[in-house]
């Protein structure tokens, strides 16, 4: 009887996952799709030729430009991060409750907020409508998460490990290449794993800092909901979810049975 | 063989602290970034709330922008669709986790694909299930159309407004889809760390089933239950894609609205969306104070663990 249960509970918990995709795909792969059909008629591959022949070269410049922006911002916050997630993981210390908050706030206040306040500041410092204001605007909200991260994987570090290393006469680069990064990699990977998820999804900051010249595909998908083509935009929903679900089943190995728990 | 040495200990608690240089090294440059970016941003944001127009001079800071829009009856209207639609997807959304977690905590050990699947929307920007929300529940959505097939409606007139409506539904319903699996899974975490232990302890003591959720699972998980929701709530109170998307065109809810003077071509409306954004800031945090001051005057009277 439980048995039964649960597997129901299973199954509703996939058709749940899944009923929102089935419009977008069915969507995709329609030519015309007049109300009140229930099937496009006729199917077909109309705006996956548009999306990956016309537009192309401007869809996977957007792509190419997300992937980037997600990278570099996910690659600086795990390079910076780390540390701080070392000195707080390992360490009680006076004001560890003020660097607390301090890193909680861009987890709590939406970017909205942020961004509008850094726009006039950047375009005097010469960073709107850059790469790199881009960068360091999604930094902001993706940095504090990396340090939570590795906040938790040095709270369960042993130091014992380094300082045998040490003692065997291992220099500090060496103890940080041969001890530390193999024993908190899966961590390392976790943290680059959500600030590269939180970057990707951004679309509100980017385009106040980026002022429309740095299309991310967030924002081409923006103007195509606007254009009222429908399977145009489903495809492009498509491309859009993909990468981060790989960027997910290819750390899955690393998430382990962690989960990505607390990735927005 | 293990070598003794100063460092070592079992945890942040009994090892002996570093000197300030080696913490300032390792934290510093994360917490610049923030100081500087983040603290920057909203100290500037601020400012240009409150009439601060470098290119125009500086020196005289008004209030005028705020006394603004707290006198436009729009903003009221806003401000309370939004309360309402963050209040309600933030409790809906909690209510269904607590169930789910409790049913994957059984599941889930054994069903590893069920658990996998499971994180697949924290993995699906807002942008792409608002779309997926819009083309399932539009007027001429797919759901529209088997009803229609179903012979319920005789024609799109009739399907209920479940999209751009006055009552957020498809607002909300992309928000519960979308943040379930945060909660469940910030649930499960601490469910999974501690809850199990306790709950055999529960049951060799012979506690019934309603006792294990109330005296146990329930103090356990509320701790991080309330930290996820009050994330929950402010990311739905500020977030602008997917109101903008499935929003009625009046009243806004306050992202969009900010937004849209912020973006106006009349430069003047721009310090009255920062102000906005401001005031949004504002909520999030006395929504953080209250709930923390709640949640310590509930345990004062020992009606949490």
């Amino acid at each position: 009887m439980i048995g039964l249960a649960r597997k129901i509970v299973a199954g509703g918990v996939v058709a749940a996952v899944i009923l929102p995709f089935i419009p977008l795909i069915m969507w995709s792969f329609s030519n015309r799709w007049f109300y009140p059909d229930l099937w496009p008629r006729p199917w077909g591959t109309r705006a996956w030729e548009y999306v990956l022949g016309i537009a192309g070269s401007q869809i996977t410049a957007a792509l190419g430009r997300s992937l980037w922006v997600a990278a570099v911002t996910a690659v600086m916050a795990v390079v910076v991060g780390t540390p701080a997630g070392r000195a707080l993981g390992l360490y009680d210390f006076k004001g560890k409750d003020l660097v607390s908050v301090l890193l909680t706030l861009p987890v709590i206040v939406p970017p909205l907020c942020v961004a509008m306040g850094l726009h006039l500041w950047f375009i005097k410092l010469g960073l709107a409508e850059t790469f790199g204001g881009v960068v360091l605007v999604h930094l902001t909200f993706c940095l504090p998460y990396t340090v939570f991260v590795m906040w938790g994987v040095f709270s369960n570090y042993n130091l014992d490990f380094e300082d045998q290393a040490r003692s065997l006469g291992a220099s500090t680069l060496q103890v940080m290449y041969r001890v530390m990064l193999p024993l908190t990699f899966s961590g390392i990977v976790v943290a680059g794993l959500f600030a590269f998820l939180l970057s990707w999804s951004q679309y509100l900051s980017t385009l106040i800092i980026g002022g429309g010249k740095i299309t991310t595909l967030p924002i081409l998908l923006f103007a195509l909901m606007g254009s009222g083509d429908r399977p145009v935009a489903a495809s492009v929903s498509i491309v859009f979810v993909v990468p981060a679900f790989l960027a997910l089943l290819l750390s899955a190995r690393h998430l382990g049975r962690r989960s990505i728990t607390g990735v927005r | 063989m293990t070598v003794k040495s100063e460092n070592s200990g079992v945890d942040a608690r009994t090892r002996p602290v570093p000197g300030g240089w080696v913490l300032v090294r390792l934290m510093g440059p994360a917490l610049t970034i923030v100081a500087v970016l983040f603290g920057g941003g909203l100290t500037l944001g601020l400012l240009q709330s409150l009439g601060h127009l470098p290119a125009a001079g500086a020196g005289v800071l008004t209030v005028k922008h705020f006394v603004a829009i707290l006198g436009d009856p729009d903003f009221l209207h806003s401000l309370l669709l939004t309360l309402y639609i963050a209040a309600t997807s933030t409790v809906v959304a909690a209510g269904i986790s607590v169930v789910m977690a409790l049913i994957l905590i059984g599941l889930a050990p054994r069903n590893r694909v069920v658990h996998f699947i499971f994180q697949i929307p924290l993995t699906v920007p807002h942008l792409v299930i608002a779309a997926a929300v819009a083309f399932m529940l539009s007027p001429t959505g797919l759901c529209s159309r088997v009803v229609l097939k179903l012979g319920l409606i005789s024609s799109s007139a009739d399907f209920p407004l479940l999209i751009n409506d006055r009552w957020g539904i498809g607002i909300m319903l992309a928000y519960v889809w979308k943040e379930i699996p945060f909660i469940t899974l910030m649930i499960l975490a601490v469910l999974r760390h501690t809850g199990m232990e306790l709950l055999e302890v529960g049951q060799t003591l012979k506690a019934g089933r309603w006792q294990r959720l109330r005296y146990i699972i329930l103090p356990t998980i509320f701790p991080s239950l309330a930290a996820a929701s009050l994330i929950v709530f402010a990311y739905t109170f500020g977030a602008f894609e997917v109101p903008f998307l499935l929003g009625q065109t009046y009243p806004m809810m306050l992202p969009v609205w900010a937004y849209k003077n912020y973006s106006d071509v009349d430069l003047l409306a721009r310090p009255e969306g920062i102000a906005t954004g401001m005031l949004i800031a504002l909520v999030v945090a006395i929504a953080i104070v209250l709930a923390q001051g709640l949640s310590q005057a509930a345990r004062r009277r020992g009606i949490v663990l």
